[in-house]
């Protein structure tokens, strides 16, 4: 579909490049983002790419939203294929079950299966991240086996220790920072997904793959004492 | 040096808040009412960035550990120099080992208080506004307590001069305040999913009164009056969201999203509050009453220039008093 324009307001403006969440049109997402982190408008205060939409904020006081979606209109023709999307591969080791994942048994007997299976179907899967939103560094990530979800909690926990990964419905994720929030949780990882000191503070970047290792409770403790390392 | 003797109800270092990160899922935070925050700086002679204190409702007791100019702009909280009234909305000078208490508010929930020199706690992503979720930026991450101290940063030429000047402790010239309304109407656009909902909660939006919850906070105020209700239940695609976002989640109950909004929601927004009144929301208490009327984006855009523009004009106003102490 071609790129479709409206109002956030009176200082943002929403590009909406798709109707359902898929691979293009997340691609599509990421080239937009792409183009406007290298092109940076004037009146252009900061974005947020989502699933389907880039939302675009803007300075009223250096151009309106007509012009800016006229300029915006043309910016996009732009969006040829030359615009190389990097794509990586995230490795994210997990400790699964204890005090780290204490839903891993209900994951299990909600879907007839046993913790050890639960475990490795969640490691079989390369997830792409969709979006990164909700909380700093989290990932929407899309790719989960259906065999393993599970509906979220009735009453949410009040705090989820950061770090916590944790399965919704058809979606899995892992929390950056401690939140509420009513997710089922079956473990936790020793790496850092926010990272406030850096440049760019998200582990994740949307296009992203990841995959989910499973480490001992020795590994996790040793790795947690060296938090960003890509290994212990 | 600022020494925090009682905490208040909730006292945060803001700014003008965190740009760039939220394609991160870093939050904006900032000041709940960036007018007030802008003014209160622009009087001591700070940059409209430089941070403040955001003093909620039940104000701190803070004690001056040196000689200071400063200024409180926004809601009045009866705010009191060693027990004396102080006027609000100007530039004063305070001694060193004076006190500044709060009494009951008055009208509005937040005053900001900026010192020359602003607060001086150390940028975190492009910010000094505290993001209490995560625990970073603003003083050590957190809402102020008893015994902490707060660096005030260094003061420019021109503030040294008017500090050691005035012996007077009120300057006569103040800022026209801005007017909060104890039942506010905020001016509203359509919000992308408007069309979404039913005919009668497209109607009751606009001709019924909503209260403010207790259950708000600086991520957003929820709004107790007429449930809004969606024509069919739809499973919408989460999306950026804005300072002054109107979201309905299913409970009808709509949502203002504020300063310590999300980046991204997944609730259909029926409308978005025009810039220039998010400061009247802001302002507004647990219990307190607005009403939405409907403005279009032109308006409001037109609005917000003429906004800016007038605090443009007051800039260059209070540049020229400063001159003085050039």
């Amino acid at each position: 579909m071609d790129p479709s324009f409206s109002p956030l307001g009176d200082q943002a403006i929403v590009i909406e490049l798709g109707n359902d969440i898929n691979e293009q049109t997340g691609q599509l997402v990421r080239k937009v983002s792409a183009l406007l982190e290298s092109r940076q408008p004037e009146w252009m205060i900061e974005f947020i790419p989502a699933f389907v939409t880039v939302t675009v904020f803007f300075n009223p006081g250096v151009a309106l939203y007509e012009d800016v979606r006229m300029e915006l209109a043309e910016l996009l023709t732009h969006l040829g294929d030359d615009l190389a999307v990097e794509s990586r591969t995230v490795e994210i080791p997990v400790c699964y079950g204890g005090d780290f994942g204490p839903d891993l048994d209900f994951v299990a007997q909600h879907n007839g299966l046993t913790r050890r299976e639960v475990i490795d179907i969640h490691t079989a899967g390369t997830y792409s991240v969709n979006m990164i939103g909700f909380a700093p560094g989290f990932p929407f990530l899309r790719g989960m086996s259906e065999r393993i979800s599970a509906p979220r909690r009735d009453s949410p926990r009040l705090r989820i220790p950061e770090r916590t990964v944790g399965i919704a419905g058809m979606q899995t994720g892992v929390y950056p920072i401690e939140t509420p929030g009513g997710w089922q949780l079956i473990g936790r990882t020793p790496l850092r997904l926010f990272r406030p000191e850096n440049e760019i503070p998200s582990l994740l970047r949307a296009g992203d793959k990841v995959i989910f290792r499973e480490i001992s409770e020795e590994d996790y403790h040793s790795w947690e004492e060296n938090p960003d390392a890509e290994n212990p | 040096m600022l020494k925090i003797r009682k905490s208040g109800m909730q006292t945060t270092v803001q700014d003008l808040g965190r740009t760039g990160f939220q394609k991160y899922g870093v939050i904006a935070s900032g000041a709940m009412d960036p007018i007030a925050h802008r003014l209160a700086n622009l009087l001591v002679g700070n940059e409209e960035q430089a941070a403040t204190l955001e003093i909620t409702l039940v104000g701190p007791v803070i004690e001056f550990a040196e000689d200071a100019i400063i200024a409180l702009c926004g809601g009045d909280l009866d705010p009191k120099v060693d027990g004396v009234a102080i006027k609000m909305w100007r530039m004063l000078t305070v001694a060193k080992g004076s006190t500044l208490t709060f009494g009951e508010p008055r009208i509005g929930a937040r005053c900001y208080l900026a010192i020359a020199g602003g607060i001086d706690v150390p940028l975190m992503m492009g910010s000094r506004s505290t993001y209490l979720r995560a625990g970073i930026g603003g003083f050590q991450g957190r809402a102020l307590e008893k015994g902490d101290l707060l660096a005030v940063g260094q003061m420019i030429p021109q503030q040294q001069k008017a500090l050691q000047q005035n012996t007077e402790n009120e300057f006569d010239w103040l800022v026209p305040p801005v007017r909060y309304f104890d039942e506010p109407v905020i001016r509203m656009m359509s919000g992308r999913q408007f069309d979404l909902f039913d005919a009668d909660s497209k109607k009751r939006i606009f001709n019924e009164a909503f209260a403010v919850s207790s259950n708000s906070d600086r991520m957003g105020y929820r709004l107790e009056g007429p449930r809004l209700a969606l024509e069919t239940p739809a499973e919408l695609i989460s999306e950026a969201v804005a300072f002054g976002s109107i979201q309905v989640p299913a409970d009808g109950n709509p949502i203002v999203l504020l300063a310590d909004r999300q980046t991204t929601g997944g609730y259909p927004k029926i409308g978005q509050a025009a810039s220039v009144d998010l400061p009247l929301i802001s302002q507004l208490k647990p219990g307190q009453q607005l009403r939405f009327r409907e403005i279009s984006l032109a308006d409001a855009q037109q609005r917000l220039v003429e906004q800016e523009q007038s605090i443009r004009e007051l800039k260059a106003a209070i540049q020229l008093k400063w001159e003085e102490w050039t």
